[in-house]
């Protein structure tokens, strides 16, 4: 009885010291603050008379160390303050129902954008070259969505951790580059069919061949991470990729070495090229010549391509080895006993996205006429994978999401001229790109821990559809 | 036969159920099996009748589960052999040996928490192909009925019994001719213990499921199995019919008495 006759005072107390104790911690994290930022700040090395001196700035101290007492001290009262309630959620979130309605019109809708984007850019820069900026950012935008969709197979439906996924871009790559600029290949179907048939085929008959070879070097990297899991299979991917890169730098005989591979033949309209002449795609069609035709027709190439790794993955997914793949996800051991070869399970997930990889760097290859190892680095497989991670794992259109996101606002950063307005001409804005960046993805990881889209729709309903929201399913569990 | 001569020096062992035949459907030959150096398994002999309920019962890391895996091939026996059907199974990969219609709940169900109640029985049905997916799906949601109301639901967000029940439906989507349970009492109210173990005695009187029942939970498991075997630091110590074995006073001091729930 006495305690509930002492809440009254008790409570009126607690507050008291809550505001004592929020004065203290700000106080202690002020005295950090100068410690750490009276060195820092406080001093400023100047040149007077040639000579090296110290300038003290005690204002700029003070400022920077009154913002962290107050910020603290606000953070204190209220965020970290001991009476607030935390809010409990249950339920979907804002985002979960506004994507519910939302979301069947959004794939549609971005389908359809993707699709007239070359029109827009056109109609948008005013004419047919203006628009190759716009073009060829979209152009690289799609093949990041490509690669985040294999590599989404890979991570984020049968839950392999591939840190060296560059390793197949480059595999697919250099399979393109070697074949097509192979003198051997080139007099046999020179002698066989033609003097321009290699040149002008080279592309669509090497397309399918490098996804096969990155196939291939799918399964030969599967085979001896099998029995590795986790952390442990994250390290060996990583290695993977840079040996793959590291072979390509050193075997100078074969694969041109440092110096890369030039002059690889370019796109052709199933063999017509785009050309000025007689022959060319433009003279066909009774068009006037624009070197633009080439970049618009490889933006639907690759958009060809991005769809039908949707398209496959959409497919596998309801297949028993997309379930599988699912399941090896979740839990392997459960798998297994359910009668789950994981063994082939894992190299057929293995394969298949690194098939996808192979097919967007036979297009890297065509679209840049060149390469060279210095395209393949492990920031590529970091930018796919982060791509994956914040699209939300599994999900595709959170993954075509974050690409546009990433690609497209890593270039729009470039573009933070207006800046200059607030901060003077000195200000250099393309220096704050990274940080800016980082601070989205700290927000994300924040606010959306389990990326732009955390929800798994089920493949397969008997009566409703139901999407539960990721937050609801434990950590660790997918 | 061979099966009470290797069990000889426990007196219960020839206690074996009227009628079963003479060849157990599965049968555990000296198995020992190890983790690193520790010995798990020193040398275990169970048989398994077709028909049965038996049960496998001890305290925390006696090595049932162990057991239990290892007849899955996972880890595999050291020495020793298991039989199934007449087959030597001990080096068979454990995917095959699923194949086999040996199912299996395993400890902590280990079901898939994102995949939904119906993706999870889907994936029980892969072993058999689909081929009798319809069916063997309405004889689990008339066995279970809860799962049917969750049927769209994540895995992850059932019950602990919902959770147990869709991992024996899961496993009896396979068609098994062998069922075998890892302690599907873990956690689970008491009711709900009820309400699975009398699922796991349906199961056995209408279809003549082959039942092995990994179990702590002595009192009901003994109750509900025909022969139970108690296993002691990783070696069969005891054996006979479940109500010999309730009434043996090393079995109750061990694991009844005080504990009877």
């Amino acid at each position: 009885m006495a305690q509930i006759v002492d809440t009254a005072p008790a409570s009126a107390q607690a507050s008291e010291s809550v505001l004592a104790h929020a004065l203290k911690d700000a106080f202690i994290t002020g005295l950090v603050a100068l410690g750490l930022l009276g060195p820092l700040i406080g001093f400023e090395t100047v040149i007077i008379d040639g000579a090296l001196g110290l300038n003290y700035r005690p204002l700029v101290l003070a400022v920077m160390v009154g913002i962290i007492f107050v910020g603290r001290l606000i953070l204190n009262l209220t965020v970290w303050s001991p009476n607030r309630q935390p809010k409990i959620r249950t339920g979907p979130t804002v985002f979960d129902r506004a994507g519910a309605i939302i979301g069947p019109v959004v794939k549609p809708a971005l389908l359809a954008f993707a699709i007239c984007f070359p029109a827009i850019a056109v109609f948008w820069s005013g004419g047919l070259n203006p628009s190759r900026y716009l073009v060829d950012l979209g152009i690289l935008i799609l093949t990041y969505v490509m690669l985040g969709w294999g590599l989404n197979i890979v991570v984020g439906l049968a839950g392999l951790l591939d840190l060296g996924y560059v390793a197949f871009y480059a595999v697919g790559a250099y399979t393109y580059a070697l074949l097509a600029t192979s003198q051997p290949i080139h007099d046999f179907f020179a002698a066989l069919v033609g003097e321009d048939f290699w040149s002008n085929w080279a592309f669509w008959f090497c397309l399918p061949m490098a996804g096969l070879f990155s196939g291939l070097w799918g399964m030969i990297l599967g085979f001896p991470v099998l029995r590795l899991r986790g952390d442990y299979l994250a390290i060996v991917t990583l290695a993977f990729g840079e040996i793959i890169r590291l072979v390509l730098i050193n075997w100078v005989d074969f694969t041109g070495g440092g110096a890369g591979i030039a002059s690889i033949p370019r796109v052709t309209f199933f063999g017509v090229p785009f050309e000025r002449g007689e022959d060319g795609f433009a003279a066909l069609f009774g068009l006037s010549y624009s070197p633009m035709h080439r970049l618009i027709f490889l933006y639907f190439v690759i958009l060809g391509l991005a769809l039908l790794t949707a398209f496959a993955t959409v497919r596998l997914r309801r297949l028993p080895v997309g379930r599988a793949w699912e399941a090896l996800r979740e839990d392997e051991i459960a798998c297994r006993s359910l009668g789950i070869n994981t063994t082939n399970t894992k190299l057929s997930a293995f394969a298949t996205g690194a098939m996808f990889g192979g097919f967007a760097g036979c297009f890297f290859a065509v679209r840049a006429g060149f390469v060279s190892p210095e395209s393949f680095t492990f920031d590529i497989s970091a930018m796919i994978l982060a791509i994956v991670v914040l699209g939300g794992m599994g999900s595709q259109i959170g993954v075509a999401v974050a690409a546009a996101v990433m690609m497209g606002g890593m270039e729009m950063l470039r573009n933070l001229d207006f800046l200059k307005e607030f901060f003077g001409d000195a200000f250099d804005p393309t220096l704050y790109r990274m940080l800016i960046f980082g601070f989205a993805m700290v927000a994300i990881m924040v606010w959306k821990p389990r990326g732009l889209v955390s929800t798994r729709d089920p493949t397969i309903f008997l009566k409703e559809k139901k999407s539960v929201s990721g937050d609801l399913v434990k950590e660790g569990h997918g | 036969m061979s099966a009470s001569d290797t069990l000889a020096p426990d007196p219960a062992a020839a206690s074996q159920p009227a009628g079963s035949g003479a060849v157990p459907m599965l049968s555990v030959r000296g198995v020992k099996t190890f983790y690193g150096n520790i010995m798990a398994l020193k040398g275990v002999d169970v048989d398994v009748y077709q028909g049965e309920i038996v049960t496998l019962i001890g305290s925390n890391g006696a090595g049932k589960s162990t057991l239990m895996m290892t007849i899955f091939g996972q880890p595999r026996a050291r020495e020793g052999a298991v039989i199934y059907e007449g087959r030597d199974i001990t080096k068979v990969p454990t995917h095959e040996i699923a194949q086999l219609r040996i199912a299996q709940s395993p400890e902590g169900r280990r079901i898939f928490p994102r995949m939904t109640v119906f993706e999870n029985l889907q994936m029980g049905a892969a072993v058999d192909g689909f081929a009798h997916f319809d069916d063997d799906l309405r004889k689990v949601f008339d066995l279970f009925p809860r799962l049917k109301e969750r049927i769209n639901q994540r895995g992850g967000t059932l019950s602990g019994g919902e959770q147990q029940m869709l991992a024996i439906g899961r496993a009896l989507m396979s068609r098994p001719r062998l069922l075998m349970l890892d302690e599907p009492s873990l956690g689970l109210a008491p009711l709900i213990v009820k309400l699975i173990f009398d699922a796991i005695r349906e199961l056995n009187r209408s279809e003549g499921l082959t039942v092995f029942l990994v179990e702590q939970n002595a009192f009901h498991a003994l109750k509900l199995a025909h022969r139970g075997y108690v296993l002691v630091n990783g070696a069969v110590t005891l054996s006979g019919s479940g109500h010999e074995l309730l009434e043996r006073p090393e079995v109750r001091a061990a694991y009844l008495e005080g504990g009877k729930h």
